[in-house]
């Protein structure tokens, strides 16, 4: 079973603007997946389709195998979420606003619901500010009762949008161990970051958008292999090694000063080594370079501020 | 915490728990969500505040009323003038002064305040996101808001009324009641007529809520959905008064507010009373069903 699927799911906002282009969603049971794109790129407008707060223009999605948003209110006491950023009544207690939220779900048992915030506030550490009003909590604070907010039952899957916005390293590392933990638990974890860099270590499978298209989806090795290797010589004849290379087929090809490189497709290493050998280019240094996942990441969603659509 | 191997079950509580049809029971967690939308409601400041100022209204006016107004005959025609006439004579006319001079904006701006925040207000706090995806049940939360809404006329409406009562009790002589029409009814009978009077009025204060919650799903801008509704009465009770305007009169939302006077008769104006909580009736069940359309099929952008 997935925890999280979808079929063409699109989002056009009334103005006409395709937020969410057709992604085909795939979410293992038990995985931890992060959900990359710079921001813009539709991953909360695809959340919030998810979670049933808006309706999507075409297409299908389930969350633990029930459709939604028709299927909403039967699934989404199993999901804890978080969504564009912690949001409580700035003039309750961090316990009441908890209480508010535990009162909306009929399927929460009101007996237990004191220990269930205890031990939900226990968990992201703010036990001791329980009894202090929201609109006293600092930005991390605030992060982490939405947090704790989605822990309030057992769930099976956990959806956090942005976790780390606006936190500092320290609380970056703490958000990322509470991750660690959920998931070691067995629950479904489903992370959106435009930071790939913040989920890298606890990832398990990652989905990267861009201008509302899924550009990839899979295990984080798998996007590893996607990194197309090169082969880069330090020679002091580049030009002669950038022929060398076009003989055996090899594109791409740069020459620098004292270094060339072409894309390594299906040749292999030692044959390239060889051949330059033989053509009697001086080799300094063979290597052969993988991209490295930020590379990767980059070459998928382009650079910063290239905002398309 | 670990992840249930049957998710339906609550979280196990300590001791035996076989009592998950408790928690199951939708009428039970509807009653929940309720009282704590009352907690929140009433257990706010701000609300509490308006709770106090229905308090105080009807306590000046009376003050006032008795040192002011030793010759109520030149009373002049606005809102309840019959009402000052008999005031010196039974300190339960005091009510029906109260309520009608707090009809035409102050009980109206109280719903407004709530109505208008309903909705409107926890899309501008971003809660309303999170409530939905508890899941609270978009159908559900939008009928707890009105039963929270009409709860709070109601509670403000009653407190002008005892508070009425008490300070006419207080300042002028209690007896047997003269009616409107010039029958005279025991004290008892004049009580249960202002328990009638004090019903009409919430339920009046009712379909200017569901006026109100329809409004407040439009925008996340709480305060502006406030000024809207209150615009909105100021603008109908306006026209109400335009005589070339009669013929649209009874169909404006405050029309009928004021016929309250029709309990205070021998024998009861059923006809006008009826029409009264028809017009409330109706626009209740129009707003209540637009609010619901849009609510239930609108994106949730906050």
């Amino acid at each position: 079973m997935t925890a999280i699927s979808s079929t063409g799911l699109t989002k056009r906002f009334r103005g006409g603007q395709l937020a969410v282009d057709h992604i085909d969603l795939l979410v293992p049971n038990g995985a931890v997946y992060g959900f990359l794109g710079p921001n813009g790129s539709g991953k909360t407008t695809t959340i919030r389709m998810l979670l049933g707060l808006a309706f999507p223009t075409s297409g299908q999605a389930e969350l633990l195998g029930v459709p939604v948003p028709a299927g909403a209110n039967r699934v989404l006491h199993r999901v804890g979420s978080l969504v564009e950023g912690p949001a409580f009544y700035p003039f309750l207690s961090g316990r009441d606003n908890l209480a508010r939220y535990d009162a909306a779900d009929r399927t929460a048992d009101p007996r237990t619901m004191p220990d269930r915030i205890s031990e939900a506030l226990e968990r992201v550490g703010l036990l001791p500010a329980a009894g202090k009003r929201y609109r006293h909590y600092s930005l991390g604070m605030k992060q982490r009762l939405a947090i704790a907010a989605s822990l309030l039952r057992p769930r099976e899957l956990i959806i956090l949008d942005e976790p780390t916005n606006g936190l500092d390293p320290q609380g970056t590392r703490e958000v990322r161990a509470l991750v660690r933990q959920i998931a070691a638990d067995g629950t479904t974890v489903f992370v959106s970051s435009h930071l790939l860099a913040e989920v890298e270590q606890v990832c398990t499978h990652v989905g990267v958008m861009r201008t509302g298209r899924l550009v990839f989806q899979g295990p984080l090795p798998e996007l590893r292999r996607t990194g197309a290797a090169r082969v880069v010589v330090q020679t002091a004849d580049a030009d002669g090694a950038v022929k060398v290379f076009a003989t055996l087929g090899l594109t791409d090809t740069q020459a620098g000063p004292d270094e060339a490189s072409a894309l390594l497709g299906d040749a292999e290493p030692e044959h390239v080594c060889a051949e330059l050998v033989h053509a009697g280019i001086g080799v300094r240094g063979f290597s052969v370079a993988s991209p490295s996942l930020e590379d990767l990441f980059v070459g998928l969603t382009g650079e910063g501020f290239d905002v398309d659509g | 915490m670990s992840t249930a191997e049957a998710p339906a079950l609550p979280a196990p509580g300590p001791g035996p728990a076989p009592a998950a049809p408790a928690a199951r029971n939708p009428a039970r967690a509807w009653l929940r969500l309720f009282g704590a939308e009352l907690r929140l409601v009433f257990g706010r400041r701000r609300n509490q505040l308006l709770l106090a100022v229905t308090v105080v209204f009807p306590v000046v006016i009376g003050i006032a009323l008795r040192v002011a107004a030793p010759h109520p005959q030149g009373g002049g025609n606005g809102p309840g003038a019959a009402f000052f006439n008999q005031l010196a004579g039974n300190g339960v006319f005091l009510t029906f002064i109260a309520l009608s001079t707090l009809l035409i904006l102050v009980l109206p701006v109280v719903v407004a305040v709530v109505a208008g925040d309903s909705v409107a207000g926890e899309a501008g706090y971003g809660t309303l996101r999170y409530l939905l995806a508890v899941p609270a049940g978009r159908t559900r939360l939008l009928a707890v808001k009105f039963a929270a809404i009409v709860m709070f006329g109601l509670a403000a409406t009653v407190i002008v009324s005892a508070v009425s009562l008490a300070t006419g009790a207080a300042l002028f002589p209690v007896g047997p009641v003269t009616l409107l029409s010039g029958a005279t009814v025991p004290l008892a009978e004049g009580l249960l007529r202002v328990l009638f009077v004090t019903l009409y009025v919430a339920a009046a204060m009712a379909a200017l809520g569901a006026i109100g919650l329809a409004i407040s799903t439009l925008t996340e801008h709480a305060i502006g959905a406030i000024a809207a509704i209150a615009i909105l009465v100021v603008t109908s009770e306006v026209v109400d008064q335009v005589p070339q305007l009669a013929a649209i009169g009874p169909y404006l939302p405050t029309h009928w507010w004021l016929s309250f006077d029709s309990i205070l008769r021998a024998p009861v104006d059923t006809s006008t009373l009826l029409k009264g909580l028809l017009s409330f009736g109706v626009y209740a069940v129009l707003f209540g069903s637009f609010a619901w359309a849009r609510f239930t099929s609108a994106d949730v952008t906050s």
